[in-house]
């Protein structure tokens, strides 16, 4: 319980410094981005909203600690303002518009990644020097060489332009109605192919040397020799005895590749402008709607604590060495 | 301030040249064709305005030509060199991956070792902030402080370095915390040291190696970071580098025309520097890690570690 509370701490401090974070870009930085907002959205809005907007982002003749106490509270009551560029709606519905979207092509991407590579770490460490164990992690640490989004524009260049087998743009076919028709599923399937495909390439390499690095430690534990001398089957010491004590390490990245999910994404969802947050985010710097940024980067940063904090909360289920302590 | 950061940890990380050390590195392998590898980027980008004179975005021919004797990787749709574009490219990438590489590194000493030296409540307070850096997602976060920063490549290095600096501060920290709990570094305190001679002269040099694979580990991000983020269209477009021809190629639709040659030089190329420079940081594993010598083990969890955190 005491290592909860201390984890629980630790997140509410690091989400506060990214609020403060948020807080301090816009007042700080050199130059004005706001009037450059306003420049360009000027003849659309109205004066309140003009008025909501300069509060928001510090233009603003009140004492700085008094615009901070006002800043957190418009964050925890949910109001971050109107996007500019998809004027006039509101920021937290663009964003929970869009979250599904990346929410889903990371979660599919990262399970996918995640159950594939640690199921080739056991196998490699298992089979130390055989095939799998002297061919994949060369050839994985130089897929991983590449910038990702490079990876990500030739596989669509390949599959979706020469090739022609899948959708090489958004989340669905434009002009489908969106909706629990088995058309609408597997267009979303088909477009969910090729960025999945190439997240997964450019992570599994990671999921699969750590697995295969904590396994083979694993291996020469007295309790598999043990194992093998009562005379279980090989398989059920692989997995049961050797796997399973060597599992913690990758629960602690899922973790982390939790978080990758909703930032990470960002390139893939670029390259194949797949309409999710990462997407969203770029569209919003390019089109200066500093709300829209802030938000965004709000929601990414608390779905990154979060899911950190769930791990931790599973981690204490998973290792009997945390409660104890 | 970048150059002042850059002649630092130089020093530092080879003093002391432990002959068996650079002569292990000399008969490796994988050492020698990453160094080998390096060394053609780096003469190359010394070499450029000598090999490709004059602005190497200037328009030389027809638009989206093919590979040819003439234009030995064809032509950009604005009738761009991409041989000169990439050749070019390669000083800014280069120049950026190290500077970043080298201040990260820097901090990343600086903070490990007065964690590990001072303990206690600098520790706990350097350590919180260190890992609230690590936690907040490094590419949004990239992307937000290079939105709000005035577009430049000073921009570029410092947004880097803020968000890569922590990933080696905790690696350095925990192998300092060990250092500090030898003997010597026992007596150095009781003859009355000063603490940053401790520190710089006592533990620095016994984590040498760590330090070296945390730099290469640290220019690799930075390559790989910079070219991301000017894809992204959000570095300095004025300058002629790997990721800035990616953001060109993209933005003007290299891919859906056909015209492979353009982009696939530069990738080419930042995936080589970034191999190569994995290849030295093994070697560099191996050669000071003698259990890894024995059996033939391309990654050791230190490394991989590294990886999965991305």
């Amino acid at each position: 319980m005491r290592f909860i509370l201390r984890r629980l701490g630790f997140y509410l401090i690091a989400f506060w410094a990214s609020i403060t974070l948020n807080f301090l870009l816009p007042r700080f930085m050199p130059g004005d981005p706001v009037s450059r907002m306003f420049a360009r959205s000027q003849d659309r809005m109205q004066p309140e909203q003009i008025e909501a907007l300069r509060k928001l982002l510090g233009v603003d003749d009140r004492p700085i600690w008094e615009q901070y106490v006002d800043y957190m509270h418009n964050i925890f009551t949910g109001q971050m303002g109107v996007s500019i560029s998809r004027f006039p709606t509101p920021v937290t519905e663009v964003i929970s518009a869009q979250i599904g979207w990346t929410l889903l092509l990371g979660g599919t991407a990262l399970v996918i990644a995640a159950v594939v590579g640690n199921l080739l770490g056991i196998l490699a460490a298992w089979r130390r020097g055989g095939a799998i164990d002297s061919a994949l992690p060369p050839v994985l640490v130089f897929i991983g060489s590449f910038p990702y989004f490079w990876l990500a524009m030739g596989a669509l260049y390949l599959f979706g332009v020469v090739l022609g087998w899948f959708p090489i743009r958004h989340a669905f076919t434009d002009g489908l109605e969106p909706g629990f028709t088995w058309e609408f599923i597997g267009d979303v399937g088909a477009h969910l192919v090729l960025p999945a495909l190439t997240i997964v390439l450019v992570s599994i390499g990671g999921w699969m040397l750590g697995m295969r690095n904590t396994m083979i430690a694993t291996n020469s534990e007295d309790y598999i020799t043990m194992a093998e001398a009562k005379g279980l089957r090989p398989g059920r010491i692989m997995l049961r005895y050797a796997a399973r004590n060597a599992m913690l390490p990758s629960v602690t990245s899922f973790g982390m590749g939790l978080g990758f999910v909703v930032g990470g994404a960002l390139l893939t969802e670029v390259v194949f402008a797949y309409p999710g947050v990462g997407y969203q985010l770029l569209n919003a710097v390019q089109g200066l709607d500093y709300p829209l940024m802030q938000g965004l980067f709000l929601t990414i940063t608390a779905a990154v604590l979060l899911a950190n904090f769930l791990v931790d909360i599973l981690y204490v289920r998973l290792d009997p060495r945390v409660r104890s302590n | 301030m970048t150059t002042a950061l850059l002649k630092q940890p130089t020093p530092t990380a080879v003093r002391k040249p432990n002959r068996s050390f650079v002569h292990g590195l000399l008969t490796n392998k994988k050492a020698m064709l990453g160094m080998s590898v390096m060394l053609v980027f780096i003469a190359l980008a010394l070499l450029a305005p000598v090999l490709f004179p004059g602005d190497p975005s200037r328009i030389t021919g027809m638009a989206s030509l093919e590979p040819s004797p003439e234009h030995w990787l064809g032509t950009t749709a604005k009738g761009q060199d991409v041989l000169a574009l990439t050749v070019h490219g390669s000083r800014s990438s280069l120049f950026v991956g190290l500077t970043v590489g080298f201040a990260s590194t820097f901090i990343g000493i600086l903070v490990g070792l007065a964690s590990a030296y001072f303990g206690k409540f600098i520790d706990e307070a350097l350590s919180l902030v260190t890992n609230v850096f690590l936690l907040l997602p490094g590419l949004p976060l990239l992307v937000i402080l290079a939105a709000f920063l005035p577009p430049g490549l000073g921009t570029v290095i410092l947004v880097l370095v803020v968000t890569g600096w922590a990933g080696s501060a905790r690696v350095l920290r925990s192998q300092a915390l060990s250092i500090r709990s030898k003997d010597f570094v026992a007596a150095a305190v009781v003859s009355g040291e000063r603490a940053g001679r401790i520190m710089f002269r006592e533990i620095l040099p016994n984590m040498a190696s760590i330090v070296m694979g945390t730099l290469l580990a640290c220019v690799i991000y930075g390559i790989g970071a910079q070219a991301g983020l000017e894809f992204l269209g959000l570095g300095d477009v004025s300058t002629v580098s790997w990721g800035n021809n990616l953001f060109w190629a993209g933005n003007e639709g290299a891919l859906l025309t056909g015209s492979w040659w353009v982009f696939v030089p530069s990738g080419v190329c930042i995936a080589l520097v970034a191999f190569a420079l994995a290849l030295i940081n093994y070697a560099v594993d191996e050669v000071t890690n003698p259990r890894l010598r024995k059996i033939k083990t391309p990654k050791t969890p230190a490394t991989t570690e590294r990886r999965a955190a991305k």
